[in-house]
């Protein structure tokens, strides 16, 4: 792959085919997210969302298809998980997964952006700048006051929110946020919209979320897909408004 | 450096160091200079036996650091701690010199038995100390390193990865057992005479060697304390709790384990080496599957997860095993040792430290709280943004 850009988007995804025993779940798919975009995908369940952030971090092998990262400076079929996560794409999981044991301190100091072999965490030592950092990070997700309790012992919304701190930790150019609101109450969701808002304003950020209050709440860009492909694409009013969508989200 | 310090010596890991280098020092006074006659003198075999403990009480520590810490369960710790035990084992046979039966200052008698003619080359260098002190960090090292790199690598985890060093210990169980393979086969390497120049069977070298034993336990816990009370420590717990996401954090699991399993390793070697010349042989059995899964249920029983609760499990079970294999209770070990797993599994999982240190902790906070309600008045109504960000129940 060459080093200088070829396209002009964040994420590039062409022609991209998985098959898990026969069974399609992406089926020549494309899209793209631009620098800076926000984008929503939606789907039924099955249509290949969550496979989708497998393929783009390296924990499945498209079949076909090319799937390049930066302006096509990077490609991401080539590379596994860790690769990806330092070339600067977060993701967080459909179901929060934070290390239960460890503080809320703890799990984000292991996200921030730093030295990740192991001769450098042997020794490492905190700096103020890092500190700061997580405090404005506590700040934003707004778990100041939790800051020194495990993370198990957190409710459901804000471990969600927990991951998502994780995920500005690392820095990344791309976050990919499966379901974020998943379990939360109206209110959290409300206050989770605004967070990816606000987090927006620096990073590209790809959500997959089922909540169509959420989406209309976010005001980006939607792709819904269906059976691996894309059906539909365009403003959440575009895109219900869809007949197929219609067709697809209140069964055949 | 007085911060990185005071982290990894909390109270606990002082206090275990204490016991440590306090035995070390006053387990040979009250040999030496109390009176057989008094109840403080501790008679040589005692000295021998619990120098034999506190070398499984470094066996202990090192597999509690990867199970307990990492989530590695390796079945097969013991083959390190054999590797070890034989490499001492090798330097102590070329010491005997000519006062072997058969009077051959090359050949260890079992080799003069099974007609060699000359010394195997991967005997070479054990007549010196530095070579095998070398080899007792290196063979178990070695085969970590490369076992640990296929294994991890090709991200062998949980009851397979448990199966596998299983595997292996038994494999080299096997090969050792085989007269040809040049490590006195089935009887294994005995009848040990000088270590360093000292007499092993004298008094004044057993003491010693038990004061080593508890300085290399001492220096095994700081070790271990030091890498998991780190920023690596925390890296490693993260793996046991979610691998997957510690790798889309960004980090190379494979490279943190392979780390922690070969530092592991050396120090099973280790303890081997320190208790071959306190028991005065090494043979085949000690690369049994079985032998491996004892060690595994001392941590269980001690604490998983909790380094002082690990040795403490070696010392307990181990005295157990001592004072039932004693008497008519002998022929049931195996299924006291068997019932004890069990017991500790359904009704203790955290084992002794584990179950303390909770108790502790729980009462700790009721006590808190109690303070706190106490101290303060009630509090106001919850406002809209408090409640989204309420502390942790």
């Amino acid at each position: 792959m060459a080093d200088q850009k070829t396209t002009s988007a964040m994420l590039y995804i062409n022609g991209v085919s998985v098959s898990f025993d026969g069974f399609r779940a992406l089926n020549n798919l494309s899209f793209s997210v631009e620098p800076g975009e926000m984008r929503a995908i939606i789907g039924p369940n099955g249509a290949g969302k969550t496979t989708m952030m497998d393929v783009v971090t390296g924990k499945t092998r498209p079949d076909t298809g090319e799937v390049v990262f930066d302006g096509g400076v990077h490609d991401l079929t080539s590379l596994d998980e860790t690769q990806i996560a330092e070339l600067g794409i977060g993701r967080k999981f459909q179901k929060p997964t934070v290390f239960d044991m460890h503080t809320v301190d703890d799990n984000l100091r292991l996200a921030l952006k730093a030295d990740r072999r192991t001769r450098g965490t042997l020794f490492w030592k905190d700096s103020s700048e890092e500190r700061d950092r997580l405090d404005i990070i506590l700040k934003t997700i707004r778990l100041t006051p939790s800051r020194a309790a495990v993370a198990g012992s957190l409710s459901h919304g804000q471990k969600q929110w927990l991951e998502i701190g994780m995920l500005l930790a690392q820095e990344p150019k791309l976050m990919l946020i499966d379901e974020p609101v998943a379990g939360m109450t109206d209110a959290e969701t409300k206050q989770t919209a605004d967070l990816l808002r606000e987090i927006n304003r620096d990073r590209t950020i790809v959500v997959v979320e089922h909540d169509m209050t959420f989406v209309r709440d976010l005001g980006v860009r939607v792709i819904c897909l269906h059976e691996g492909s894309v059906l539909a694409e365009g403003t959440i009013d575009q895109v219900s408004e869809n007949e197929r969508v219609v067709e697809v989200y209140l069964g055949r | 450096m007085t911060a990185p310090l005071t982290r990894t010596l909390d109270r606990g890991a002082t206090i275990f160091l204490a016991i440590c280098m306090g035995a070390a020092i006053l387990v040979p006074i009250l040999h030496l200079f109390v009176p057989p006659s008094s109840a403080f003198h501790v008679p040589v075999y005692l000295v021998a036996l619990w120098g034999k403990y506190v070398c499984y009480a470094l066996l202990a520590l090192s597999i509690d650091l990867i199970w307990g810490y990492c989530g590695i369960l390796s079945l097969g710790h013991g083959a390190f701690f054999a590797l070890g035990g034989y490499a001492m084992g090798m330097y102590l046979m070329r010491q005997i010199g000519s006062r072997g039966v058969y009077g051959n200052s090359i050949l260890p008698d079992f080799m003069v038995f099974l007609n060699y003619k000359a010394l195997p080359w991967y005997w070479y260098g054990f007549d010196h100390f530095w070579f095998a002190a070398i080899m007792i960090l290196l063979a178990p090292g070695l085969l970590a390193f490369c076992f640990g790199w296929l294994a991890f690598r090709s991200r062998v985890t949980g009851v397979y990865l448990s199966i596998i060093t299983q595997a292996m210990t038994y494999a080299l169980l096997l090969a050792f057992f085989r007269n040809d393979f040049g490590f006195g086969g089935n009887n294994g390497l005995t009848d040990f005479k000088d270590i360093l120049g000292f007499n092993v069977q004298a008094q004044g070298t057993r003491l010693v060697l038990f004061s080593v034993s508890c300085i290399a336990l001492a220096l095994g816990f700081f070790i271990c304390r030091a890498v998991i009370t780190s920023k690596f420590g925390k890296v490693l717990v993260a793996i046991r709790d979610a691998e997957s996401r510690t790798r889309f954090l960004g980090y190379r699991v494979e490279n943190y384990k392979l780390f922690v399993f070969v530092l592991s390793a050396c120090m099973a070697g280790v303890a081997g080496a320190l208790y071959v010349p306190q028991v005065g042989i090494i043979n085949p059995g000690e690369f049994a599957p079985a032998s491996s899964i004892e060690a595994v249920i001392w941590v269980a029983v001690g604490g998983r997860g909790t380094l002082t609760g690990a040795a403490l499990g070696a010392l307990v079970v181990n005295y157990g095993k001592t004072y039932f294999t004693s008497g008519f209770l002998a022929p049931y070990w195996l299924f006291l040792l068997g019932a004890l797993f069990v017991a500790v599994t359904q009704l203790l999982p955290r084992g002794i430290v584990g179950t303390w240190r909770y108790y502790m902790s729980k009462r700790r906070e009721q006590q808190a709280a109690d303070d706190a309600e106490a101290a303060v008045p009630p509090a106001p109504p919850p406002s809209a943004t408090s409640l989204l960000a309420r502390p942790a129940e």
